[in-house]
């Protein structure tokens, strides 16, 4: 990455965004999932009460892990932008925004289904975790729509760098107000990694899911990242083109005056 | 700045009485919005009893969202808010000030509105302080967020669209909360307001922080 923003001639335009970083984190991420999908439907035991259904923790919960962890790296981008004007920081805030509404849509999904088998409902709107993040997905929904807005930049960064801040703030007011709300009906187990009741080769497979899942996003967010850096110069370069063309259009047109009145 | 707040709050409110958009137009929707809801519902009495608080914030959501749609628009014709900038006036005062005048409007369309689910909802209201206060904090935390978000879309095409899908998610808990101290007020459901009125306080005082720390930068910037 930090060759990427030295100097940019580095990265080659037939190898697109990848980097021999990638390129093995990508590997490893790959041959990880492969791995991991032996792991969960094969090594991993059913569960007593959950039997088969159980295995959806191995998707969902390193996904709702992770959707909280790209979002908590969109709060600190967010304040780094709007704090030292961080150009690297702004970058980061945006892909990893990106990153966290796919895992945080795919938490509800995993979410959803799992619960089906298990609650016999797709939504339950009891369950804290779940409003939770899906709230958040909206926030966050809302994030990438002003990013998308056209105009400059810098002034849409600002934009949502202050959203990033509105919902890294707000979170806490809507998670406990969620769980006030619920507290009547809830069907979301207690955390069950705190409580010690999953243990063995289940706890190994979550855990090394999570690795992996890790590894994946990481993979993503350096490629977004260099995406979106190469576009900031692309657009930043045509605009020192066109510059550098209309002066020297200019002083061709000077030069031709200067030889006329001669 | 609190001169300075005052000042701005009250060109808005005369802005809104001169027009008289508020009791012309935002009122007669708010009631309309409560008589929707009351044949979506089929008028079943039981129904409309569990239902009145969450519909009555319901509309004052969406009420607030037109509010702050004008109160954002004033500000980008005729480049007012450059105007505002040059005058020297401190852009948390301006805030303030701006967010003053949602909240005043929104809490006269309320007035109206409780007077709207006693009449049409049969609603009887056994807390009136509980009630009173509720919709004071809720209101002044749905101002607060509204003109802090409006600002932002500030200047953008899309604003008319993007400002709900700003909005709304994040005044989530205001929904949540005022729905369940309203519960309380009217007696429908036994459940402590209070206590949804002290995290209702909270919301309010993050986004007041929030607006009077951020709306500078977008002012200036945007």
């Amino acid at each position: 990455m930090t060759k990427l923003m030295t100097d940019d001639t580095i990265i080659d335009r037939q190898r697109g965004t990848g980097s021999r970083t990638t390129f093995w984190l990508g590997v490893v991420g790959l041959v990880g999932a492969i791995a991991l999908v032996f792991l969960g439907f094969f090594v991993a035991p059913p569960d007593d009460f959950q039997k088969d259904a159980v295995r959806m923790i191995f998707i969902h919960v390193p996904m709702a892990i992770l959707t909280y962890v790209a979002f908590s790296l969109t709060a600190i981008g967010s304040v780094a932008w709007l704090w030292k004007r961080s150009i690297w920081w702004d970058t980061v805030a945006h892909g990893a925004a990106e990153v966290g509404v796919m895992f945080s849509g795919l938490t509800l999904f995993t979410g959803s289904i799992w619960g089906r088998i298990t609650w016999g409902t797709y939504w339950d709107w009891g369950d804290v975790r779940l409003v939770t993040t899906l709230i958040l997905f909206l926030i966050m929904v809302g994030y990438l729509a002003v990013r998308s807005f056209d105009g400059d930049e810098a002034v849409n960064a600002t934009r949502a760098a202050v959203i990033g801040l509105i919902g890294a703030a707000n979170m806490p007011v809507v998670n406990r107000s969620v769980t006030w709300w619920s507290s009547r009906r809830t069907l979301h187990q207690k955390s069950s990694l705190v409580n010690g009741k999953i243990e063995g080769l289940t706890l190994f497979t979550l855990m090394f899911a999570l690795v992996v899942f890790s590894i994946i996003m990481l993979w993503m967010l350096i490629h977004r990242f260099r995406i979106s850096w190469l576009e900031r110069q692309v657009s930043e370069g045509d605009l020192s083109e066109a510059l550098t063309a209309r002066r020297a259009e200019a002083r061709a047109g000077m030069d031709r005056e200067t030889e006329e009145n001669k | 700045m609190l001169t300075d707040a005052r000042l701005v709050a009250a060109k808005d409110l005369r802005i809104e009485l001169r027009s008289r958009v508020t009791v012309s137009q935002v009122v007669p929707f708010a009631g309309l919005v409560l008589v929707l809801f009351g044949f979506a519902l089929d008028a079943n009495r039981p129904t409309l009893d569990l239902a009145t608080s969450g519909l009555f914030w319901v509309t004052v959501l969406f009420v607030a969202i037109m509010a702050v749609q004008r109160s954002t628009a004033v500000e980008t014709t005729d480049g007012a808010r450059r105007a505002l900038l040059l005058a020297g006036v401190e852009p948390g005062a301006v805030f303030i000030g701006k967010a003053v005048a949602v909240a005043v409007q929104l809490l006269t369309v309320e007035v109206v509105l409780v007077g709207g689910i006693v009449v049409f909802y049969g609603a009887s209201i056994e807390e009136p302080f509980l009630l009173a206060s509720t919709c004071l904090v809720a209101t002044i935390g749905i101002a607060a967020t509204g003109t802090l978000l409006g600002a932002l879309v500030a200047g953008v095409r899309a604003r008319e669209t993007v400002l709900p899908i700003l909005m709304l998610p994040v005044l989530a808990p205001v929904l949540l909360g005022a729905t369940r101290a309203f519960d309380d007020a009217l007696g429908s459901v036994a459940v402590n307001g209070w206590s949804w009125l002290a995290m209702l306080t909270g919301f309010t005082a993050i986004n007041i922080a929030l607006g009077v720390l951020a709306y500078g930068v977008l002012l200036e910037e945007t």
